[in-house]
């Protein structure tokens, strides 16, 4: 491995997506719970991406996403309470509830969005990253799509200005092999989604994205040449949704058995086994921890339910604002 | 006072505003390099060089959303359209993401942004390129919708546009762009959500915005000599729209026609009678007539195309409906 990761690095990134994964859960039974509606689209399975990007940027760079990003949003210094007070549509949400699961946001720590139009994230990533260019920063920003989104005709256009300006975005395709319920090799005329990069003389990788340290090296290196040569990247990130697509999803499209064939891949597992092998922990380490998680988890959970509800007259607001330059 | 042609004083618009802030940039198809499609830009690569001033790719959507983004995270991007019949394409990125980023974030980003180009029919460009689609954006809570008639209307409510904290969209004319008027010199700003009265009158109001503000000024000419009175009144603004002059017109008046370009269904005119009967149904002495184009696609030949759009005779035909007078 090109880039060292210390034991107390391991340790973090093994924490960071047990979060991801139990607030996930809690999530997802919060939602069977009636706790919230509308649409719910749970991470679970693709953690290690989520924290492999994550653990190699800067409070400064800036990240946006489809309507799959509670996670992300938590990763990028948004606080699980204030996630899943949003997901509640209550008024100590990262969007005071006006935005809900597809919709995510903290101009503080420089996340854009959660988006629930597909591929309409793509060209405002690039905007993004003109903006940092124009200002001549050294940020990057993260743009997170799915598979299926990599069909829609504005990722083409966003992916061309991209290569053609230098605007140093790392557009990553979360490809966990399902459009909603449409396997993506029967909708899409390559096997590999990043040779679609081709098309634009952009650099482009596709890597396992089971394993986070493989992410976390991955992309520190994608990122740490970013800073420097301002050009973008697509980086197809092979990954698995061990959930529907959504919370009310069957899941008749795919095979008991190729679930379960990724679930033994876990990357959660799989570090977890590492850390012990490794001696880096016990396995009674791991025990404490997933309880001391648990425990954070109820407690983001204990803090939406106690949340407040906005006031009405919020229905009305953030319309338009009264400013001007 | 200088007099300016709508293309000049949009220009100058826009190069005051890009001098005042830095962080204001045009970007658009053919706005660099070749000046402009319709030479609205012309001089701005040559004065601000090309770090502002980006000739885009044919990608409406992508580059729209482009401006969006550079929006979110502080850039003031002036987006320009070659015609909004393309503008279509970026409909996407106007209608989900920048009219609705300040109310999904609650507050926390917002799009100032200016999408601006030509709306409406010209002349001979057959369907797919004499579109009016203000009605279009209008209806959508989060956008500011312009659409200018005049040279000092466009320069003064263009600078406002550009220094607005919210996304707006800004309608100019093909036909219109070499048309001079008087602009009043230096810093010129017109409030955005202001209608102007055209032509005082006392018998009939005629509400007009863009295109249709000639035509209604030449019918009220032609209707004064028959001894009508029509006041005439420039929108300048549909979204948010003046009410409060329409409705003092028409209480003077009693009676409105309205002049519109695009197609006759659900539409700002129907929007106008609407408002105008809910809130002055007692005044009016005459139900409201408006008046737009056919409900067809455009034809390319110039007798059905002149067939089928609002022209100074429908409008003194619905004046004269009114009026009791025809």
């Amino acid at each position: 491995m090109a880039k060292g990761v210390s034991k107390d690095q391991k340790i973090d990134f093994y924490k960071q997506m047990l979060l991801f994964r139990k607030f996930e859960e809690k999530v997802g039974q919060a939602y069977t719970k009636q706790k919230f509606s509308g649409f719910c689209h749970l991470h679970i399975g693709q953690e290690a991406l989520a924290v492999g990007v994550q653990q190699n940027l800067r409070d400064d760079d800036y990240m946006i996403s489809g309507y799959r990003s509670h996670t992300q949003a938590i990763g990028k210094g948004i606080a699980p309470e204030s996630v899943m007070a949003e997901l509640f549509g209550k008024v100590d949400g990262c969007a005071r509830g006006k935005g809900g699961s597809m919709h995510m946001f903290s101009k503080e720590k420089n996340f854009l969005g959660g988006h629930g139009i597909v591929g309409g994230q793509v060209p405002i990533a690039a905007g993004v990253g003109f903006a940092i260019r124009y200002r001549g920063g050294d940020q990057v920003c993260i743009c997170y799509l799915g598979d299926a989104a990599a069909n829609q005709g504005q990722f083409f256009e966003a992916l061309n200005m991209a290569a053609t300006w230098n605007l140093p975005v790392l557009f990553i395709i979360e490809n966990n092999r399902y459009g909603m319920g449409t396997d993506i090799t029967r909708t899409t005329s390559v096997e590999k989604l990043s040779e679609r990069a081709l098309g634009f003389a952009m650099e482009h990788s596709t890597e396992d994205a089971l394993d986070v340290l493989n992410v976390y090296d991955h992309v520190g290196k994608i990122v740490e040449k970013m800073r420097k040569d301002k050009k973008p990247h697509l980086y197809e990130a092979l990954t698995y949704r061990f959930r529907g697509h959504s919370v009310s999803d069957p899941g008749s499209y795919r095979t008991k058995e190729e679930v379960e064939s990724y679930r033994a891949k876990d990357s959660i597992l799989k570090l977890g086994e590492q850390l012990v092998a490794e001696k880096i922990a016990s396995e009674e380490d791991l025990k404490a921890w997933g309880k001391e998680i648990k425990e954070r988890v109820k407690q983001a959970e204990a803090f939406a339910d106690n949340a407040k509800i906005a006031d009405v007259s919020e229905a009305w607001q953030h319309n338009y604002v009264d400013t001007h330059s | 006072m200088a007099e300016l042609s709508i293309r000049e004083a949009l220009g100058q618009a826009m190069a005051e505003e890009m001098r005042r802030d830095p962080d204001v940039f045009l970007m658009g198809e053919e706005v660099a390099e070749y000046d402009g499609a319709y030479k609205v830009s012309k001089g701005l690569l040559a004065e601000f060089g090309a770090k502002r001033v980006w000739d885009s790719p044919i990608s409406e959507a992508g580059f729209t959303g482009l401006g969006v983004g550079a929006a979110m995270v502080g850039l003031r991007p002036i987006i320009e359209m070659m015609t909004w019949n393309f503008g279509i394409q970026g409909f996407d990125q106007i209608i989900n993401h920048a009219a609705k980023m300040l109310y999904m974030s609650a507050g926390q980003f917002n799009v100032p942004a200016v999408f601006r180009g030509p709306n409406g029919a010209a002349h001979m460009l057959a369907a797919q390129h004499s579109q009016s689609v203000e009605h279009m954006l209008a209806t959508v809570p989060g956008l500011k919708v312009i659409s200018i008639s005049n040279a000092a209307d466009g320069k003064g409510l263009l600078k406002s546009a550009i220094r607005d904290d919210n996304p707006v969209i800004f309608l100019e004319s093909e036909m219109m762009y070499a048309q001079k008027c008087e602009v009043p010199d230096g810093e010129y700003l017109i409030p955005i959500g202001k209608a102007r009265i055209e032509r005082e009158g006392t018998d009939v109001t005629i509400v007009a915005w863009n295109k249709t503000l000639p035509l209604a000024a030449e019918a009220a000419k032609a209707l004064a000599e028959e001894g009508i009175s029509a006041e005439v009144i420039d929108l300048r603004t549909i979204q948010p729209m003046d009410e409060e002059a329409i409705f003092k017109s028409v209480a003077k008046t009693n009676r409105l026609v309205v002049a519109e370009e695009g197609w006759p269904f659900a539409t700002v005119g129907t929007h106008i009678t609407a408002r105008v009967q809910e809130e002055m149904f007692d005044e009016l002495d005459a139900p409201v007539v408006r008046v737009a184009n056919d409900f067809v696609s455009m034809p390319y030949a110039e007798h059905l195309e002149h067939a089928v759009v609002i022209t100074a005779e429908k409008i003194i035909a619905a004046v004269k409906k009114v009026t009791y007078s025809a």
